[in-house]
C-alpha cells in the first residue's frame, strides 16, 4: 500500500498566500486570488453538483416569486375542496370553476387537503424558505462581522478596567452558553408569530462562530505590513477595519455562513414541526412538511415532496460550503493538486 | 493545575449569574404573560387577572422579580405556575427518563462513528469513502423529524418495535428483568433516530482528523520501522487522533436537554425536553428559567470537563 507522502508544508499565514501571489505575478502568471479558489473548487464533482442545484433553486424561487406574487399563474391560495388530496399528476375535475383550474388543468405535485395545488405552494414556499435562510444568516453575518471585527481591531483598548476584546469575547461566551434551539423556541413562542421574527431570532442565535473566526483573523492580519501601510498613509482605522481587514477575514466567514443557511433552513423546518413556525397564509417548505404529516397514509405526496425539497436545497448548501472549506484550506489544495 | 480549576470555576459561577440575568430579563421582556394565556376564557374577569398577577409576582418590577426566583430556587421552594407543584423535583424526575435516551443515543454516536470514519479515511476516494460521504451530508440535511417519520413507517411494520412512551402500560406488575427489557426495548427506535445525525457528524470529524494524522511524519516512520498496518493505523495514528475527541466528550452534556426536544416530541418521550416545550406552551416562566439555567450550567461545565481531561490526556498542554 503506498503512501502518499507531501512535502511538510508550514501553515500558509494569509500574508504569506499573498507573497506567493506577488511572487506569481512577478513570474508572469497572475491569478487573482478568487481566480484561484475556482479553479480548486471546480475541481469537487460533488461540490460542482451542490453549486448547480443551488443556483437552480435560487431561480426556483425567484420565478416563484414572481408567478405566484406578482403575475399569478399559480394561486397557492385557492381552494378547491370537489380537487382535494389528488395524486401528483393527476388532472383537474370538471367540477372545477374555470377561475380556478390550474395553469394546463394539471396538478404537478397534487393537491392538499383544502385542494390547494401543492405546486404553487411550493413555489411560494421556496421563495419563503430561502429568504428565511439568507436573511438569518445576513442578520448573524453582520452582527458576527461587526463584534469579531470590533474585537479583533480594537482589543487592546481599555474601557475602564476591562479591555475592548475581553468584553466583546465574554459576551460571545455568554450567548455561545445558552442552548440555542430552546432559546429560539422560547422567543418565537412568546413573540407574535411573524416571518421576520423568526428570521431574526435565528439570526441573533446564530453569529457566534463568525466573530470568533472574524476575531482571529483580524488578530492575525492586524500584525501584517499591508496594515502598517495602511496605518502609515494615515487612513483613519474605521477604513482600515472595513476596507482593509474585513475582506481579508471573510473567507472563513463565507464557509460557516454557507453552511448556516443551511442549519437556518432546518430551523425554520424544525420550528413548524412544533408549530411554531411561519404562520398561513405564508407557504414554506417547513410548514408544508409539518402539515403533511397528518396526512402520510393518505396522502404521502404531502410529506414526501416538501422533505425531498428541502433535503435537495440543504444538501446543496452544505456541499458547496465544504468544497469551500476545502478550496480554502492551502495544505489541502496543494494535496488535491 | 488545581488553582486553575478553582479560577475557572469562579468565572464560570459569575458567568452563570450573568446568563441567569439575561435570560430572566430577555423571557420577561417579551410579550406574552402567562396571565395572557387564557384572554378568551368568559370566567376570567380583570380582578383575576390583577390576583394571578399578585401571586407570581408579576407585578413587581423586572430586579424584584428576578430576586424572588432565585431566592425561591436556592431554597428549592420554587413553583411551577401551570400547577403550582415544586420544579425542581419535576426536573430532576423527568431528567431520569431523559437520562437513558442520551446514554444509549451517546454511545450508539460514538461506537458507530469510529470504525466508519477510520474506513472512509483508510480508504480515502474509494467508493465506499465517496458512499460515507454522500450519505453523512445526506443524514446532516434532511431534517430530523421528516426521516424519522419514514422510518418508523418501515420499521413498525418489519420489526413491530414500539415507537411510543416509554414502557408498555400494565408492566407494572412484571418482574424486574422483564421491566428492563420492555424500557430496553423501548429505546431502541428513539435512541437509534436520534443518534443518525450524530453519527453523521461525527463520522466526519474522525475521517478528517485520521487524515491529518496519517500524513503525519511518525506514521511514515513506523510504517517505514515495517510495522504491521493495524499496529501503525490503531496503535499509532488512532490513539493521536483521538486528542481533539477527548474535548468533545465535555460538550456532549447540554444535549441533554436541548438536543432532545425534536425526538421526545415525535416518540412522546416525557423528558426534559419535552418538559420545556410545555413549559414554554403554557409560559411557565420558573420552568422555563430554570431549564434554561440547568443547560447553561451544564454547557460550562462541559467546557470545564473538556479542558480538565485535555489537559490529563495531552501532556503538552498546561492549565495555568
Amino acid at each position: 500500500m503506498s503512501i502518499p507522502v507531501e512535502p511538510v508544508t508550514p501553515e500558509l499565514a494569509p500574508g504569506a498566500a499573498r507573497a506567493a501571489h506577488a511572487d506569481a505575478e512577478a513570474l508572469g502568471m497572475a491569478e487573482t486570488p478568487a481566480r484561484a479558489l475556482w479553479r480548486a473548487f471546480r475541481r469537487d464533482r460533488l461540490a460542482m453538483l451542490g453549486l448547480y442545484v443551488l443556483l437552480a433553486s435560487l431561480v426556483v424561487a425567484l420565478l416563484g416569486k414572481l408567478l405566484t406574487g406578482f403575475w399569478v399563474v399559480f394561486d397557492p391560495a385557492a381552494v378547491r375542496l370537489p380537487d382535494k388530496l389528488l395524486p401528483p399528476l393527476s388532472a383537474a375535475s370538471s367540477a372545477i370553476g374555470k377561475d380556478l383550474l390550474p395553469p394546463f388543468h394539471y396538478y404537478p405535485f397534487g393537491t392538499d387537503e383544502l385542494g390547494r395545488n401543492v405546486f404553487a405552494r411550493m413555489l411560494q414556499g421556496a421563495f419563503v424558505s430561502l429568504s428565511v435562510g439568507i436573511v438569518a444568516v445576513g442578520i448573524s453575518l453582520v452582527i458576527g462581522v461587526t463584534v469579531g471585527g470590533l474585537a479583533g481591531f480594537y482589543g487592546q483598548r481599555k474601557l475602564g478596567p476591562i479591555s475592548v476584546d475581553s468584553l466583546l469575547m465574554r459576551f460571545t461566551d455568554v450567548v455561545l452558553c445558552f442552548p440555542t434551539f430552546f432559546l429560539i423556541l422560547t422567543v418565537v413562542a412568546l413573540l407574535p408569530p411573524s416571518i421576520y421574527n423568526i428570521m431574526i431570532v435565528i439570526g441573533i442565535t446564530s453569529w457566534m462562530s463568525t466573530a470568533r473566526f472574524v476575531r482571529a483573523e483580524c488578530l492575525a492580519l492586524r500584525e501584517q505590513d499591508f496594515i502598517t501601510a495602511a496605518t502609515a498613509l494615515g487612513l483613519p482605522p474605521w477604513r482600515i477595519l472595513f476596507r482593509h481587514m474585513i475582506p481579508n477575514a471573510m473567507a472563513p466567514v463565507l464557509v460557516s455562513a454557507t453552511i448556516n443557511v443551511a442549519h437556518a433552513i432546518l430551523t425554520e423546518s424544525a420550528l413548524s414541526f412544533l408549530g411554531f413556525g411561519v404562520r398561513p397564509p405564508y407557504a414554506t417548505w417547513g410548514n408544508i412538511l409539518a402539515d403533511g404529516r397528518s396526512y402520510i397514509f393518505d396522502a404521502p405526496w404531502l410529506f414526501l415532496i416538501p422533505g425531498a425539497a428541502i433535503l435537495v436545497v440543504v444538501l446543496a448548501f452544505n456541499l458547496v460550503g465544504e468544497g469551500l472549506r476545502d478550496a480554502l484550506n492551502p495544505k489541502l489544495r496543494k494535496r488535491v493538486g | 493545575m488545581w488553582r486553575f480549576i478553582a479560577r475557572t470555576i469562579v468565572q464560570r459561577l459569575l458567568l452563570l449569574v450573568v446568563i441567569s440575568i439575561v435570560s430572566h430579563t430577555v423571557i420577561h421582556l417579551a410579550p406574552g404573560e402567562p396571565s395572557a394565556v387564557d384572554t378568551m376564557n368568559p370566567m376570567m374577569k380583570a380582578e383575576d387577572v390583577v390576583r394571578i398577577r399578585k401571586a407570581f409576582h408579576l407585578d413587581e418590577p423586572i430586579y424584584l422579580q428576578y430576586v424572588h426566583w432565585l431566592k425561591d430556587l436556592c431554597t428549592g421552594e420554587l413553583k411551577s405556575f401551570r400547577d403550582g407543584l415544586p420544579v425542581v423535583p419535576r426536573i430532576w424526575e423527568r431528567f431520569l427518563n431523559s437520562l437513558p435516551l442520551f446514554l444509549c443515543t451517546s454511545v450508539i454516536v460514538w461506537t458507530a462513528s469510529f470504525p466508519i470514519g477510520i474506513q472512509a479515511a483508510l480508504k480515502r476516494g474509494s467508493r465506499y469513502d465517496r458512499g460515507a460521504t454522500l450519505l453523512a451530508y445526506g443524514l446532516i440535511s434532511v431534517p430530523g423529524f421528516f426521516l424519522s417519520y419514514l422510518l418508523i413507517l418501515w420499521v413498525v411494520h418489519t420489526f413491530h418495535l414500539p415507537v411510543i412512551g416509554l414502557r408498555t402500560f400494565g408492566t407494572e406488575g412484571e418482574s424486574g428483568f422483564r421491566r428492563l427489557m420492555d424500557r430496553l426495548w423501548h429505546l431502541a427506535i428513539p435512541s437509534s433516530m436520534a443518534a443518525l445525525t450524530g453519527i453523521a457528524v461525527l463520522s466526519r470529524y474522525v475521517r478528517a482528523q485520521m487524515l491529518e494524522v496519517l500524513g503525519q511524519d511518525y506514521v511514515r516512520t513506523a510504517r517505514a520501522k515495517g510495522l504491521d498496518e493495524d499496529q501503525v493505523v490503531y496503535g499509532h495514528a488512532l490513539r493521536n487522533a483521538l486528542l481533539p475527541f477527548v474535548t468533545m466528550f465535555g460538550l456532549l452534556l447540554p444535549g441533554l436537554i436541548s438536543g432532545s426536544v425534536i425526538f421526545e416530541q415525535i416518540f412522546a418521550w416525557p423528558g426534559l425536553g419535552l418538559l420545556g416545550y410545555e413549559a414554554i406552551l403554557t409560559r411557565d416562566f420558573p420552568m422555563i428559567l430554570t431549564l434554561n439555567f440547568i443547560a447553561a450550567a451544564l454547557t460550562l461545565l462541559g467546557i470545564l470537563v473538556s479542558d480538565i481531561l485535555y489537559a490529563l490526556v495531552d501532556p503538552r498542554i498546561r492549565l495555568e
